[in-house]
């Protein structure tokens, strides 16, 4: 494809250097700080890392020498980066559970209605997640506003969810709920309904030409939708701390931890790599399938 | 209104001096304490104070006092742990004048060169230091560092649940997650510990690299499934009786009795830790004269006096007896019997080997959870 | 057209009452912590009585005006910063090729898709590394660096929407690229432009996992301090702390909203 011919108004494209630089500068170099620090190895004394390479960091993610002496399979990290997978995929569900019907209700509204309702469903993303997840944590509280539900509907005091998984993971679904209903909502505003309808004149039952059409159609933002939640997801960190009582932890929470109390840079920096190495994955596996479905519309 | 503090305690100095005395055993070198005595000690000419504390661990109204008789502004940040101020300190943080590390922390910087010898012993008020927290393993002659407050790591219980109520060990404490809820520390040292303690392990050991003694200790700790795995928030939750057993710090137990009179403080029959946290300078520090200022200020009998009354943990300031609150010097937590005070010993400061031992242990009952 | 029963394929009733739900899901928690600022009692959860006590307590406390100021000492240089970048890149990838415009949308892709912790440490790293301290420098280095892709959406969108008609017209008139930039691009982006200073400087104030690793003394921002509270002292004065907040942050959205939407109109 050849430079696009300038048109008036257009500047050149020396503008975007600048900012693209900075942006190499300071997300590129951390990375590859970050990448340099897992091959290093830890200081006898205090934190940081000791300039002596070594891949030992990595291995110990799989492997540990175990105190009986013998040296296995350690699934305590497995452990976490399973439970990233699972927490992030729960929490990746129900969204989109709740999201398709939210979705296409705003996108049927009246027009007018739609900017309000699509306002509604912004203004909480924006703000502080610190706060949104804090929010979770009163209402989850047994003492709370849940205790004295669950008491009147005959499930005992001191019902306990939070400092569980469950908590965790509806924290998750929580301030994620946003991210998967925009995108879909944006595919649902563009769907033509009067393709559901021709589908409906054909004889489909009404259920079915609505997902046999719509559907399909709005795959893009169910897709983007299960980007924005899933891969942010597996990389939380605010969930697993705020609501999962020192007993849930992700990956985001054993990286911060290591740069924490454990004092051991270089395993924080390996595992940093690896959780980057699983975003980049997934997001390739779903920009690919988006573009393949992009590609058979045509 | 008083702002509730995480680690309160105070101890009757006396009952512990035992402790104390384990504490100086080792070692015999002294720094010269002749030395750095011959600058005038700095006097009070305004200027800024940057203050490196843990969460709500000294009083506002302290900080504001200071001001109004020295005139020096005091900016207070605050951190949680110790390995985060040690994090921060080597990551080039140079603003800080005062810090707060605990015992072990104090040892490290030191080894690290990451503290100003500021000779805290030849300080005008450096004669109020207790003579019991002189010769301390981390700092002996008090030239780096002086003391702040200290305490104990023992049990909370609420003496109206019968589970709680009969724990009198650590292997009580970590039975009794299945008969009623228990919360614990998120720290690796005092969990650590207090399994290599309940599993028979003496205090002089907890330092032991001796595999065995751990895999007895992850036994213990394999089938303790505790309610919260947190350092914060204790107080809270055992007031409103969300739990009812708690690893705490007995200046926690302190405040939780003052808002919930059926919490008492346990002192466990395997023993348990004893820490005392200091103020310290760091190397490069840019206000080191408000920061002497600062620090000789609070080893007076009334701002340690102070001190205490706000955080609820002990001072190692003679006198300050006279200025400390009547329900504090009460308090079984902070006025130890002779009895409790054998069963402290300092809490362990390991070599990194050790450690890492004890990291691997914490690691992996908590992915177990 | 076949006369079967008529049906409205616009409307599922399942969905609205789902709809409803979600919102009310969406909201509830928040409107908690609101409630929850006004009670009198120390144990938020346990509701003894109103009291506007908690927001006296919280602006009354100078630790937490410190924070606030330091957030804003990072917040304004980090959204101006990043929102120029922003503009300037929004411009220049139109022009750009097809290799410059995949690296371009990698780099701009990054801060969003790197998780955050990620980020954090390495700027940490990175800090110590060339001995810049942390710090305000740091944290106005690291914010920008993640608000400019969220500077860049409105401006983007506001710039598509745009008619090349006003620029040819420009030229026809005889004005050269840079009169054209001056008077006319930046005049009809400013809308854009503003929404996505906006929508930076929440994003900047809002943020807490870089703040908590790259701050350093006298730096510590709200976000970082609320965390603070919550870790060491909970009482509802971080509800109205964090009531005031969303009003705050909320409000600047929904301006930075509503200048985006003008346009649609």
């Amino acid at each position: 494809m050849e430079l696009k011919r300038a048109r008036p108004g257009q500047t050149n494209r020396w503008f975007a250097i600048v900012p693209m630089g900075y942006l190499a500068v300071t997300v590129g170099i951390p990375l590859l700080i970050i990448t340099a620090y897992s091959f290093l190895s830890r200081p006898d004394l205090g934190v940081g890392v000791k300039w002596e390479f070594t891949p030992i960091s990595y291995v110990r993610i799989f492997v540990q020498e175990r105190l009986d002496g013998t040296t296995g399979l350690d699934v305590r990290y497995l452990k976490v980066i399973w439970n990233s997978f699972l927490y992030s995929g729960i929490s990746t569900v129900t969204t989109l559970v709740l999201a398709i019907p939210v979705a296409v209700w705003i996108a049927t509204r009246q027009a007018k209605y739609r900017y309000l309702l699509v306002l509604l469903v912004t203004l909480p993303f924006w703000t502080s997640i610190l706060i949104r997840t804090y929010a979770i944590r009163q209402l989850l509280d047994e003492k709370g506003v849940l205790g004295q539900v669950t008491s009147f509907l005959g499930l005992g005091d001191n019902f306990q969810i939070l400092y569980t998984p469950t908590a965790t993971v509806i924290g998750l679904t929580f301030t994620s709920l946003p991210f998967m209903i925009l995108p879909i909502y944006a595919s649902a505003e563009r769907f033509d309904f009067r393709l559901a309808e021709a589908a409906y004149d054909l004889g489909a039952k009404k259920w079915s030409a609505l997902f046999r059409v719509l559907l399909p159609s709005i795959s893009p933002g169910i897709f983007a939708g299960i980007a924005l939640v899933f891969i942010p997801g597996l990389g939380s960190f605010l969930a697993a701390d705020m609501l999962g009582g020192g007993k849930t932890n992700m990956i985001a929470n054993v990286v911060a931890n290591n740069f924490g109390q454990a004092r051991n840079w270089p395993f924080g920096s390996a595992l940093s790599v690896f959780l980057c190495l699983l975003t980049l994955f997934f997001t390739l596996l779903i920009s690919m399938k988006t573009r393949k479905k992009t590609e058979a519309k045509k | 209104m008083m702002m509730v503090s995480q680690k309160k305690i105070g101890v009757r100095i006396v009952a512990i001096a035992a402790a104390l005395l384990l504490l100086s055993s080792c070692s015999s070198s002294t720094k010269d304490a002749a030395e750095s005595t011959s600058a005038a000690f700095p006097t009070a000419q305004g200027g800024e104070l940057n203050l490196y504390n843990w969460t709500n661990y000294i009083d506002p109204e302290q900080l504001k006092a200071f001001t109004a008789e020295t005139g020096i502004k005091v900016n207070l940040d605050t951190f949680d742990s110790n390995e985060t101020l040690l994090a921060k300190l080597q990551s080039g943080a140079t603003g800080y004048d005062v810090i707060v590390p605990s015992d072990y922390m104090v040892a490290q910087m030191v080894e690290l060169g990451l503290l100003e010898d500021i000779g805290v012993s030849s300080f005008p008020n450096g004669k109020n230091i207790d003579p019991n927290f002189m010769e301390v393993y981390w700092d002996k002659g008090r030239n780096f560092s002086a003391p702040y407050m200290y305490g104990t790591t023992g049990i909370a219980v609420n003496t109206t649940d019968a589970a709680a109520n009969k724990i009198t060990s650590w292997k009580d404490f970590f039975n009794a997650d299945s008969l009623t809820s228990v919360d614990v520390l998120k720290d690796q040292t005092e969990v650590v510990s207090a399994a290599l303690r309940a599993s028979g392990v003496a205090a002089a050991d907890l330092c032991t690299t001796d595999k065995t003694k751990y895999v007895a200790a992850q036994k213990i700790l394999d089938g303790f499934k505790p309610k919260v795995i947190d350092s914060d928030g204790g107080i809270e939750r055992m007031v409103k009786e969300s739990s009812m057993v708690r690893m705490a710090w007995n200046g926690s137990v302190n405040r939780m009795v003052t808002d919930n009179p059926k919490i008492k403080y346990v002192f466990p029959t395997e023993g348990l830790n004893f820490w005392a946290d200091n103020l310290a300078v760091p190397k490069g520090a840019k206000n080191i004269d408000n920061a002497k200022i600062f620090i000789n200020w609070m080893l007076s009998p009334k701002e340690g006096a102070a001190a205490t009354n706000f955080t609820g943990y002990g001072n190692a300031v003679l006198g300050s007896g006279e200025f400390m609150l009547p329900s504090i010097k009460s308090d079984p937590g902070i006025n130890v019997s002779p009895e409790n005070a054998k069963l402290v010993s300092p809490t362990p400061n390991c070599s990194t080997e050790a450690r890492d031992l004890y990291t691997q242990l914490f690691t992996s009952w908590t992915s177990n959870q | 057209m076949k006369t079967r029963k008529l049906v409205n394929l616009r409307s599922f009733p399942l969905f609205s009452t789902v709809s409803y739900l979600t919102f009310f899901i969406l909201y509830a928690p928040i409107a908690l912590v609101i409630a929850y600022s006004f009670n009198v009692n120390r144990t938020a959860q346990i509701w003894t009585g109103f009291s506007t006590k908690w927001y006296m307590d919280v602006l009354t406390n100078d630790d937490i005006v410190k924070a606030v100021k330091n957030s804003l000492i990072v917040a304004l240089p980090a959204t101006i910063l990043a929102t120029t970048l922003a503009l300037a890149a929004t411009l220049g990838l139109q022009r750009m090729g097809r290799k410059g415009n995949t690296v371009s949308i990698i780099l701009l892709g990054a801060p969003l898709i790197i998780p955050e912790i990620v980020l954090a440490v390495g700027s940490l790293c990175f800090f110590l590394f060339i001995g810049l301290p942390i710090g305000f420098i740091g944290l106005v280095v690291a914010h920008t660096a993640f608000c400019i892709p969220f500077a860049m959406l409105p401006i983007r969108a506001r710039l598509v929407s745009l008619e090349a008609s006003s620029f040819e017209a420009a030229a026809d008139l005889g004005a050269n690229e840079w009169n054209i930039f001056k008077r006319v691009t930046l005049p009809l982006l400013a809308p854009g432009v503003l929404a996505g200073a906006l929508l930076a400087f929440a994003i900047s104030f809002d943020d807490f996992i870089t703040s908590f690793f790259v701050s350093g003394p006298g730096s510590t921002t709200l976000p970082v301090y609320i965390f603070g509270m919550i870790r060491s002292n909970v009482t509802p004065a971080i509800n109205a702390l964090s009531t005031m907040l969303l009003i705050g942050t909320g409000g600047i959205l929904f301006m930075s909203y509503a200048l985006n939407q003008d346009r649609k109109k």
